[in-house]
């Protein structure tokens, strides 16, 4: 189990490291001087900034000098400095971290209880209306971008019904402390992890009901059901442990999607995440803070296909960890 | 080739699969000779409700501009993109998979690891990095649309070389002295290419809608409008005028519906094994 985790863990610090390294590369394709790219629209107005970083990336250097001194830099967690937000890069990504943690964390949950409870219908029921009605609703989530599900969202439950508030983290200038803030802050999730988490739901609601019939087919189906176990307990027990495998192998490939799905969301509800920064970091041209979110977002979806690989190994009866 | 049409034709998803592309593909080519309101002008009083002009059958938006005008030429950019991003991608992905699939051993690691890489990157996020870095226009939105989705395809492609490279024909073909690209393009290749039609038909879906969500972003061609671009635009107004973001909204909905309609029905028709029930 240990040398598993640590294979796992070096294959994805390599990883990291060569996205660390197409960032470098990145900078350099885009037209212009290195340091005025690093700069931003704004910064590079500025000629002693643009100074500080070409000395301090070392641009007068030759090629590998330069990479070696950029690997350094992010290794040691300096993503740079923000010439716009007046901030290091670093920093600003670390404030806005646990928002979009929350965000896609609550939105997965969701889209995984509810993919499998639904796909489990669809496949139980299979051939009848109910099984059509998943089957079909699942296609048009699977649909729909989702820019356009969280304005209807909003559309729907703003302004129409004026049920949930359309924008932000928790109501601004109120205050709250506590259990009241708490819920303050769940009322405003509501919508935003909703969006974000019906894409992935209509995935994991086709993926389940597919594997789902497809291990039914199977023998050991078949031997427990001689057995004379009880219909719940195949269902449970046999089949459903068996058809998520595929489902965890999914979520995995999916975390990058999820990271994406977030820029979106987090841009249409105004969500303090690393998603909104990355759309603010867009619409000033402020390429370091850009790159800097990139690199974060890599990292995350690396941790999270670690774990996923982990789930794996613990939900499939057939892979057991030599002690 | 009948034999496909025939259960293509059977699957009902398929056939409306095969009428939505039917319809986007000639509103796309026809539809700007037919409505020649050029979608940038300004042919009403902005926010003109929907159904109240038949000139301007969806209304108009916060500039005056027809949204039914806007939908008919975002059509071609939607398809266009989604097309030829997705041939961009086969073209990287297929040779990458064919040739680790075939000469297996450290040609097959090396190319599984950087097809891996790619994989592991979250690709919506690179796509918004490539397209701001390179500038916005409808290359960089093709070539980055093509750089985050061809890793699924040399996977598929590389499974599929994998298991056709120990047939008997193969190795009779290789006995017989035929170049390892011969064998490739002439014997592996075609036999491989029906779950290849398939996932590619469901690029074309997951392409319109990546380009639609970076027109929404702003990082559109400003030269081109877009469905993505639209809902974008309309998206500041919604209190005011709902019609301007929820048409192209249900415009990408349908073709992106239609084109995954596509990919079930060609799948139950080229894999008929794995078609009973389930899938």
């Amino acid at each position: 189990m240990l040398s598993f985790v640590a294979q796992r863990v070096v294959k994805g610090v390599i990883v990291l490291l060569a996205i660390v390294v197409l960032n470098f590369f990145l900078i350099r394709l885009a037209p212009g001087d290195p340091a005025m790219v690093m700069a931003g629209e704004a910064g590079a107005t500025d000629q002693v900034f643009v100074k500080q970083l070409r000395e301090k990336f070392g641009l007068d250097k030759p090629l590998p000098e330069q990479l070696f001194i950029y690997v350094k830099g992010v290794v040691t967690l300096d993503l740079g400095f923000s010439f716009r937000q007046q901030a290091p890069v670093a920093k600003l990504i670390g404030e806005r971290l646990p928002a979009t943690l929350l965000l896609t964390l609550t939105a997965f949950a969701i889209s995984l209880a509810l993919g499998v409870l639904f796909g489990t219908f669809a496949a139980r029921f299979a051939g009848t209306f109910l099984d059509t009605a998943i089957t079909v609703f699942a296609l048009i989530f699977y649909a729909m971008p989702i820019f356009w599900v969280a304005l209807m969202g909003i559309l729907l439950f703003s302004v129409t019904m004026d049920w949930l508030p359309s924008f932000g983290y928790e109501t601004v200038g109120a205050n709250l402390t506590g259990p009241a803030h708490a819920l303050d802050v769940a009322k405003h999730l509501i919508m935003p992890a909703m969006t974000l988490g019906l894409f992935f739901m209509a995935t994991y609601t086709r993926m389940t009901r597919a594997s789902m019939l497809e291990v039914k087919r199977l023998d050991f189906v078949k031997t427990a059901r001689a057995k004379g176990l009880s219909d719940a307990v195949i269902q449970r027990r046999h089949v459903l442990r068996n058809a998520l495998l595929p489902v965890v192998t999914l979520a995995g490939v999916h975390s990058g999607t999820l990271i994406g799905g977030a820029v979106i969301t987090e841009t249409v509800f105004a969500w303090p995440g690393i998603g909104r920064l990355m759309y603010d970091a867009l619409l000033q041209r402020d390429y370091n803070l850009l790159l800097g979110v990139f690199v974060i977002c890599s990292a995350m979806v690396l941790i999270f296909n670690l774990i996923t690989d982990l789930v794996y190994r613990l939900v499939d009866p057939r892979i057991e960890f030599a002690s | 080739m009948k034999q496909f049409w025939k259960s293509m034709l059977k699957s009902p998803s398929g056939v409306i699969g095969l009428v939505i592309l039917l319809l986007a593909i000639s509103v796309a080519v026809f539809g700007p000779m037919l409505f020649p309101n050029s979608p940038w002008r300004m042919v009403q009083r902005p926010f003109l409700p929907p159904f109240t002009l038949s000139t301007v059958p969806l209304g108009t938006d916060a500039l005056g501009r027809d949204v039914f005008a806007g939908m008919i030429f975002g059509a071609r950019v939607s398809l266009l993109v989604g097309l030829v991003s997705t041939l961009v991608a086969l073209i990287v992905g297929v040779p990458i998979g064919a040739m680790a699939g075939y000469f297996g051993g450290k040609v097959d690691d090396a190319l599984m690891r950087f097809t891996e890489f790619f994989q592991t990157i979250p690709s919506f996020a690179l796509a918004i990095v490539l397209v701001a870095i390179l500038q916005p226009s409808i290359y960089s939105i093709v070539a980055s649309i093509a750089i985050v989705s061809w890793p699924p395809v040399a996977r598929l492609v590389r499974g599929e070389v994998l298991s056709l490279r120990t047939r008997e024909y193969v190795q009779a073909a290789v006995v017989t002295g035929q170049s390892n690209s011969w064998i490739i393009l002439r014997e592996i290749l075609p036999n491989a290419l029906s779950p290849v039609i398939v996932l590619a038909s469901l690029m074309v879906a997951t392409a319109i809608l990546l380009e639609s969500s970076l027109s929404f972003l702003g990082l559109g061609d400003p030269n081109l409008i877009s469905w993505g671009y639209m809902v974008g635009a309309g998206r500041t107004v919604i209190r005011q005028a709902w019609w301007i973001t929820v048409f192209p909204g249900v415009a990408i909905l349908i073709s992106v519906l239609g084109l995954n309609l596509i990919g079930e029905g060609l799948n139950d028709a080229l894999n008929p094994r794995l078609s009973r029930e389930g899938r």
